[in-house]
């Protein structure tokens, strides 16, 4: 019995709670990622963190949620009324959409009947993921347009445009777990790994979904939309009160939405670490669940550690990254592993299939290094250029120095 | 349960209520995409009218499709129209004289035109044809399905469908592109331009406005060691805009100095 049965055997009120379980797990989850964050990153820079409310300041997210919605709610006069209220409504309501199709534990029974912890069970799952956040982008595009000021404008335009190009990169990575999975449904995917998981059998597209999730969520070092120094608080300038919060809410639902993506797609959903297997059995089959927020909160962890760790981008990098490296790299990545999928459907062995990989790596390090090679003479010449020498007196180039002692 | 309903031709409670929830707020918000005034409701509204689409699209069991008209529509199309909606500027309003002569007829020709053909054409697909049904059409799996079509049958179509949209793409980066005649001046470049010049005076940049200890303002010019007033530090912007005080008050209060 798969997981589509399965699910569509729920009645409609366990469906429900199991909604309002999703959400508060959601709601949950974000307060403590935000604790969590906060006390990660000052330990890195050597402070202690938010340490005075409740047991090692543990309720800091609730106290700040508390006083964020007392606050007093503006709405600038230049603002477009209607659209500055949409937007965070729109921002906050289709991140959590993505929850419906993740799977978090393998059969368990609830309330005694037998089910999973998923809401829904897609043959598009993985889409209909990519369909709400590229709804939810909206939200960011109508508040900074909607302020009527500049620096929410400049914001909103900035992030949108971040949001759809890494939007291309993370799509284009996804294909390739569709080709070997032979499915689009998360279930189905997170099943196919039981083996082997993807991050290791598609390990090009775990790395370049790796990036465009942090590209896709506007972090560190990504998060251009809100660079202080340059546009104040981007998008979310002129926002305050339970606005502000929601917007807030969306950020850190995503981030964790954006992780459970990658747990799923890459290291084997509710599966346990290899070797493992035993535990899945464990609780009734909720110890699964306990391997899934394992997981997502590794992945977490390691959003955290790039904001504290690597400073900005510059936008104009950031792009020609996205454009001129993910996404033609995806390409490439797509090309190999639908000939090798092929290749194994038409009945080659493994090792056939291996040697190819083996020699597609050989031939990609050799065409990088006899590239980095002709840049490297090639700046080397521009730095030797026939350039005027000034009217003042300058210390020598040393390279040209040791030229004229040596010739 | 949805897909035997379909099948057999009823249309099951759930969708019904779902379709006159739905369908009227398409409508309104598909009239409402005409009538507004700012051009950025426009597109929301049809950003709207899109979704709602989607949503019928899935409640027909057609999964696949639906999601494709949010991503690609929604997420893709209209995201790029409210993109030039904001940069263009929107408050400017559309003006109603027509530029080319004949617009408006030959436009509402056109329309009829489209119009008449499309209802043809769906009327000679429909007529006369069987309909399959659901359960045939979507017997391999409905991705599978569509994907099997699109790569055997209409594989020509998709094909030319594609050329035509890539040569869309070029012709929009050519039509845009403008050919540098000199290279882009960077930061770097600057620093090495203002080192050559025979001066190393601004080398080291401009001097800071605001005159120490009485006018510590952006609008006063600083003076210079021999009581001078110096207009360069004053930021073109504020120039510009006439934001910038005389700056012969403080020659004469320099001269005074120099006199005591």
């Amino acid at each position: 019995m798969n997981f589509a049965d399965l699910l569509g055997n729920d009645p409609g009120w366990l469906t429900t709670v199991k909604a309002f379980l999703v959400f508060a797990l959601c709601v949950l989850l974000t307060l403590l990622a935000i604790w969590s964050e906060r006390r990660i990153v000052a330990r890195m820079q050597m402070r202690l963190g938010p340490n005075r409310v409740g047991p090692f300041g543990l309720v800091q997210g609730l106290a700040d949620g508390v006083k964020l919605a007392l606050k007093e709610d503006l709405i600038p006069k230049a603002a477009d009324k209607i659209v500055f209220i949409i937007a965070p409504i729109i921002s906050v309501s289709t991140c959590f959409l993505s929850f419906a199709v993740i799977p978090m534990t393998g059969k368990v029974s609830l309330f005694g009947h037998k089910t999973a912890m998923q809401l829904t069970d897609m043959p598009v799952g993985v889409l209909f993921i990519l369909a709400a956040a590229s709804v939810g982008v909206y939200g960011i595009v109508l508040a900074g347009w909607s302020s009527g000021s500049t620096y929410p404008l400049l914001g909103g335009l900035r992030s949108s445009a971040q949001v759809i190009s890494y939007e291309v990169a993370m799509g284009l990575s996804l294909v390739a777990v569709f080709i070997r999975s032979g499915s689009m449904s998360t279930s189905e995917i997170v099943a196919q790994q039981h083996s082997l998981w993807y991050a290791v059998a598609l390990f090009p597209s775990f790395v370049i979904y790796l990036i465009s999730m942090v590209g896709e969520t506007n972090r560190a070092p990504f998060d251009l939309a809100e660079a202080e120094g340059e546009l104040v608080g981007g998008f979310h300038t002129e926002y305050s009160s339970l606005k502000f919060a929601l917007f807030f809410l969306a950020e850190y639902v995503n981030i964790i939405g954006v992780s459970a993506l990658a747990t799923t797609l890459f290291l084997g959903g509710y599966h346990a670490l290899p070797g493992l297997t035993f535990t899945e059995n464990w609780l009734g089959g909720w110890f699964t669940m306990i391997w899934f927020m394992a997981k997502v909160i590794a992945f977490f962890f390691i959003f955290v550690w790039l904001r504290g760790t690597l400073p900005r981008l510059r936008y104009d990098q950031f792009m020609k990254f996205g454009w001129k490296v993910l996404i033609p790299a995806s390409l490439f990545w797509i090309m190999v592993a639908s000939s090798f999928r092929l290749m194994s459907q038409r009945g080659a062995s493994k090792s056939v299939v291996i040697a190819a990989a083996i020699g597609v790596v050989i031939i990609l390090l050799a065409a990088i290094t006899l590239f980095d090679r002709s840049k490297e003479k090639s700046e080397e010449r521009e730095a030797l250029g026939d350039v005027a020498p000034p009217s003042f007196p300058v210390p020598q180039i040393p390279s040209q120095r040791a030229e004229q002692l040596h010739g | 349960m949805l897909s035997l309903a379909l099948h057999s031709g009823t249309t099951a409670t759930p969708e019904a209520v779902q379709f006159w929830f739905l369908a009227p707020l398409a409508v309104l918000a598909a009239l409402g995409m005409l009538l507004v005034k700012k051009a950025v409701h426009s597109a929301l509204l049809l950003a709207w009218v899109m979704v709602s689409l989607a949503f019928f699209y899935i409640a027909q069991d057609a999964l696949f499709l639906g999601i494709v008209q949010i991503v690609v529509y929604t997420g893709a199309v209209m995201m790029l129209f409210l993109f030039i909606l904001m940069l263009v500027g929107v408050d400017s309003s559309d003006s109603l004289v027509e530029t080319i002569k004949g617009q408006r007829g030959a436009a509402i020709a056109a329309a009829l035109g489209v119009g008449g053909l499309l209802t043809s054409l769906i009327a000679r697909a429909v007529q006369g044809v069987p309909a399959v049904g659901l359960k045939d059409a979507n017997n391999g799996g409905n991705v599978q399905g569509l994907a099997s079509e699109l790569f055997t049958k209409y594989v020509w179509a998709f094909e030319v469908v594609s050329a035509l949209l890539i040569t869309a793409a070029l012709g929009a980066m050519v039509l845009a592109h403008s050919q540098k005649i000199k290279s882009k001046t960077a930061q770097r470049d600057l620093s090495i331009a203002r080192f050559r010049k025979d001066s190393l005076g601004a080398s080291a940049g401009l001097p800071a406005p605001g005159v120490f200890a009485r006018h510590n303002a952006v609008d006063v010019p600083a003076l210079l060691p021999d009581g001078s007033p110096a207009p360069s530090s004053i930021s073109a912007t504020l120039k510009a805009r006439g934001d910038m005080l005389d700056s012969k008050i403080f020659e004469l209060e320099a001269k005074e100095e120099e006199e005591n």
